[in-house]
Order: structure tokens, then sequence, then C-alpha cells
């Protein structure tokens, strides 16, 4: 399965003129490019480690993608994401994420339903590759 | 305006509380030298006085009537500060090549109005004088709120920043579809139509807004059903997903009962109608926020009040006390759909869901400036007759943040639901991307398509079955102060 999470994940993998447009935008916007990765791609796993924190100072885009190649060179298997910060007030948030790294073999999830009094179901989903192995050999 | 023939308030105290009957000028209810104050609630009505009434006597009766006049003098006034009380009609304009028809602000002190009641509010503005007879219609254009009134608002449970950190959704707009049909479905047969929209490409399904616990469906196994569609469409995709689960019954502790089930099912997010009241509204939007849980309101029966120009109540007016009220998202409107709105007029809507300021902006008929205090933002909605190959249209409209719903335009989708659902969901994210690069997708946007639809057969399918539909009516409710572009 192809996890579809972030911002561009039913179009095909971008090429990296397609992600400098991308962090081209950020930069005009006024916004910060951070570059984060997992092996635990989990829905609502929201924390993927830092690579290096958000670029705030950084406002090419060139060089930017420079730190994206040298994060998939470092975690070749991993899923990878540029993230992008708006410090406006009333947004103080994520403004636009994008996964730009992924796994060869994604197995996905498993649903796990717990049957409780009455017709209620509880779920949880579980990774299959987090489940098997520990971090930093699960892809 | 105003001329020399227009009756002053009577300062005399003794005349002005003899028994009788005044005009509502005398007695005070229009001052146009009146400065409203920062702390003033203000009202623009647009009034349509019946033949030979003055206009500035008919913009004194509406704040009178939505204040403390009645018919005659009482002399029980003078036990108050009545002064004070009284809302004063401060300026009366001519609407723009519209004989007969006018503009009437009114302020009213802040003390007139409980806090964080919107309901105290409807029950005040729009209580008694829409149905005064020296008016044959009247219409609550605008209204603006002062931030110390806004700040005793809680406003939404979840707004869109935090909604967008829980569902883990940035950059673009977020996709829904309405379960369709809207009736008859059993609870199995309904769960499926929300897990292929689901596991297609959508972020959020609906229920509708008369899909409550009928005869062919009970609720609880609808939110049975739908809530294991969100599950497994969420294993299938890594993605959080959600289902509008539709609370709305006959009395507020059935509601609660149904969210509670929702919430003890997972769901993360419920919905209610515009219909059930401002009251259990808000007593919803409470529970929201005590459950962590998103509120999404459908503005079921707006359009009986706020279709036509000359009487009723704007949906901007609506969109603001919803805001207040605290809901999370708001049907506000497509602009290119099946249903009433001008582009124009619908971003005004948008805009007073979305801005941390609001800015008069009479082409989008906005009258007031609005500081909202730091109230959370409201996601709009844009829902009904809407399809992919408008995809360019809707993001240069509306922007981000929106929820746009595609309910025929998914389930009707010739290859199936789920072709449905990613021909939006790639629509969507090519026109995003595209925009983001600098294209001018108000233009290209059609091309994009096409060169989505390359690669992406069920775009190609979609682009086929829909490309060429409009809903190219004339609307109703316009701006008064520009000429109005219509989308084709």
């Amino acid at each position: 399965m192809r996890i579809t999470q972030g911002t561009f994940s039913y179009l095909p993998d971008l090429t990296d003129s397609q992600i400098a447009a991308q962090i081209d935008y950020c930069l005009d916007q006024g916004w910060a490019v951070g570059i984060e990765y997992t092996d635990d791609p989990h829905p609502r796993n929201t924390f993927w480690e830092m690579y290096g924190n958000p670029m705030f100072d950084i406002r090419d885009a060139a060089a930017i993608l420079l730190e994206v190649n040298a994060c998939r060179a470092t975690f070749p298997q991993y899923y990878i994401r540029v993230t992008a910060f708006d410090s406006t007030h009333g947004t103080e948030s994520v403004v636009l994420s994008f996964i730009v790294n992924r796994p060869d073999a994604e197995p996905g999830f498993r649903l796990i339903r717990t049957e409780e009094p009455g017709r209620t179901v509880r779920y949880s989903i579980e990774s299959y590759a987090v489940q098997a192995r520990p971090e930093g050999a699960r892809y | 305006m105003g001329d020399m023939n227009t009756p002053t308030q009577i300062t005399d105290a003794k005349k002005r509380y003899s028994a009788g009957v005044l005009k509502y000028a005398q007695m005070g209810y229009w001052d146009s030298d009146y400065e409203p104050k920062a702390t003033d609630i203000l009202a623009l009505f647009r009034i349509t006085p019946q033949d030979g009434v003055d206009p500035i006597e008919a913009a004194a009766a509406v704040a009178g009537e939505s204040s403390t006049a009645t018919w005659t003098v009482v002399w029980t006034d003078r036990l108050t500060a009545c002064d004070m009380y009284r809302a004063k009609a401060y300026r009366v304009d001519p609407v723009p090549n519209t004989p007969g028809q006018f503009f009437a602000y009114v302020a009213y002190d802040l003390s007139l109005f409980e806090e964080g009641s919107i309901t105290n509010v409807a029950a005040s503005i729009i209580g008694n004088v829409f149905s005064f007879k020296p008016l044959k219609a009247a219409r609550l254009e605008d209204m603006k709120f002062p931030v110390a009134y806004v700040k005793t608002f809680a406003g939404p449970p979840t707004g869109i920043i935090v909604e967008r950190e829980r569902l883990d959704k940035f950059g673009r707009p977020l996709l829904g579809a309405t379960t369709k049909p809207k009736l008859g479905l059993s609870g199995r047969n309904y769960g499926r139509v929300v897990y292929e929209g689901l596991k297609g490409g959508l972020d959020f399904m609906k229920d509708d807004e008369n899909i409550n616990s009928q005869p062919f469906m009970h609720w609880r196994d609808r939110f049975l059903f739908v809530m294991d569609a969100v599950n497994k469409a969420s294993a299938a995709t890594g993605e959080v997903k959600g289902s509008y689960l539709n609370v709305t019954a006959g009395t507020m502790e059935e509601m609660y009962r149904r969210a509670d089930f929702a919430k003890d099912l997972g769901s993360v997010i419920v919905m209610v109608d515009l219909v059930v009241g401002y009251t259990a509204i808000q007593s919803l939007s409470h529970w929201c926020r005590q459950n962590d849980m998103i509120l999404h309101l459908h503005r079921a029966g707006h359009g009986t009040y706020t279709r036509q120009k000359n009487h009723g109540v704007s949906f901007r007016v609506i969109a603001k006390w919803m805001r207040m009220a605290g809901v999370d998202h708001i049907h506000a409107g497509t602009a290119v759909g099946k249903l009433e709105g001008d582009p124009m007029t619908v971003q005004g809507y948008y805009n007073v869901c979305r801005d941390t300021h609001t800015e008069v902006d009479l082409q989008r008929g906005i009258y007031f400036d609005q500081d909202w205090g730091a109230l959370k933002k409201v996601m709009p909605v844009a829902s009904g007759g809407i399809h992919a190959g408008q995809m360019h249209q809707l993001i240069d409209l509306f922007g981000d943040d929106v929820v746009l719903q595609f309910g025929g335009g998914t389930i009707g989708h010739p290859q199936g639901i789920q072709a449905g659902a990613t021909a939006n969901r790639v629509a969507l994210e090519a026109m995003v991307l595209a925009r983001n690069e600098g294209r001018n997708i108000a233009e290209e946007g059609p091309q994009i398509l096409r060169d989505a639809a390359k690669w992406c057969s069920p775009l190609a399918a979609a682009l086929d079955t829909w490309g060429d539909i409009t809903f190219n009516y004339a609307s109703t409710d316009t701006s008064d102060y520009a000429p109005t572009p219509s989308v084709a």
C-alpha cells in the first residue's frame, strides 16, 4: 500500500525541481522549512524525528534541497517529509507538509478490533513494519 | 440623510413621558449626531418602509422595537437609565439603485445583552422588529460586536488550526462527500459508501441534514457501521479519517446521548443542524470542547430567511453568530455549485469565518470592521453540486482553509465511489501543486486538470462525465456596491 499522508501523496513522487518549487513557494510566504523523518508512519505519530531545526534563516530553496537530499542519503528507507511553519499570529502552526521519500516496500497497517459489550468495537491501528522490528530496522 | 420634517427627540421630560403615542424619533430612538462607542454593538438593517412612512422614523422604530420601546409611552421608563438603554438609529442611507429601500444603522449599548448568549442577541435584534407593520420588509445585513462582547464567548471548540493538527492535514483544502442517497440506506449499506469514499481519498464523509434516526436506520446502527468504515479506511491509507455523525435529535438529552456514543466509538467529529437552535448549538459546542470533538454545523433551514435580499437575515450575520456560538465547520456556499451564492458575497461569508480581523469590504457585503479578539477560526464548507472539473475555480475563490464536499461528484462517478474520491483528490493536489508553482490556476486550471487526467483515469472519467456541468443562474443575494461577476 501507499501511505497517503501529506499534501501531495496522490500525485506521482515529486521530482527535485518540483520539490524546490514548493520550497520556493514556502519561502515566498515567509514560512520556515523543516525536514522530518520516521520509520513509524502511524497516522497519529505526530512527532517524526527532526533532521535539524526548522531552517528559519535559510531563504534559498537550493540550499534546503541539499539538506533534503542529505537526509535521503542518510535515511533512504525512511519516510521523509518537508514541513513548512507559519509564525503569523492566528496561525502559528504547520501550513504545508509533503512526503519526499518513502521506503521501497510499504506493508501498511493492521486494523485491530476489540469487541466490547453490546456491539461496540474499540479500534486500533498497528503498522506491520513497526510491529515486526525495532526502530531503525523496520524498512 | 434627514430633513426638517423629521421629528427630533423631545427633551422636556414632562412632555416626553405624558401618556399617549409619540413618534419613535421623538421618543429618542433617532440621533443623527450619535457617535457609536467602542463598546456598542452595531447592526445594519435594510428596511423597506410602507408608502408614506419617513425612512428616519422607520429606522427609529427599528431601534425602538429592538431595544426598549413599545407602541405607546410608558412612565416606567423613568425608573431606569432609559437614555442609555434606548438603541439609537444614527445613520440612514438610501440603498444604491434600489428605490424604497434604506440602510439603517443602529447602535446598542453593551449592557442590553447577556454575556455569551447568541440566543439573547437574536431575541433582541430580530425578536419583534421583522413583523413590524410600518415596514413592508426588513433585513439584518450585518453586525459588529465589540471585542468586550466577543470575549464572553468561548467560540469554536477546535478551530481550523487545531483541526488540521489533529487530522495531520496541511496545505490544501479538505475533501468530503455526503453519503447518498440521503435517506433509505440501511446501516450496512450506508457504511459501505463511507468506506469507499474514504479509502478512495476523501478526508471526511458526512451524514446529511435529515438523517437522524429513521425507521430504515437507527442512529446506533449508523454510528457503528460508519465507525468501522472510518477505521478500516484509516488503516488502508495511513491517514486520519472522519465521518460527521449527525447527532441532531428531538431533545438535548438525546443529542448528548448520541454525541457520547460517537465519542465512545472514537469519532473525531460530530455534526448538528442549524434548526436545533442557537442554545442547543452552544450547549453542544461546550460538550465538544470537553470531549476533543470537532463540531460540524449544517446550515439546514437558513435559506428560508437568508436568500431574499429585502427580508430576513443575511448569512454573514449567521456566520458571525455561529463563530461566536462555537462551531468548527459551517456550510457557507460554493458560488459555482447548485445552491444560491454570488461569488463575492460568498467570499464575504468565508472571510467572516476565517479572518483574525475583518475589514469593511462593501463589494463582499461586509459593512463593519470586526476584531475577532483571537476567537478561533471556523472552517467553511463548500457543498452542493460541485465536481472535480471546478477544482481550479474553487481553490481560486476560497483558498486552502475550506472543506470541499463532492457528494454526487464522488458517489455518482461512472467507475465507482473509490474512483470518484480519487479523481477529486488528484484534481485537488494537482491544482494546489500548480498554484504553489506560480501558475495562474484561474486561467490554466482546465489544462492542469487535463494533464493530470492523462495519468489518472478516474479523473479523466470525471471530467468526461461532468466537465461541462455548470449552474449558471443569477443570484438573488448580491452586493449593492459592485457589478457581480458570474462564474461560468
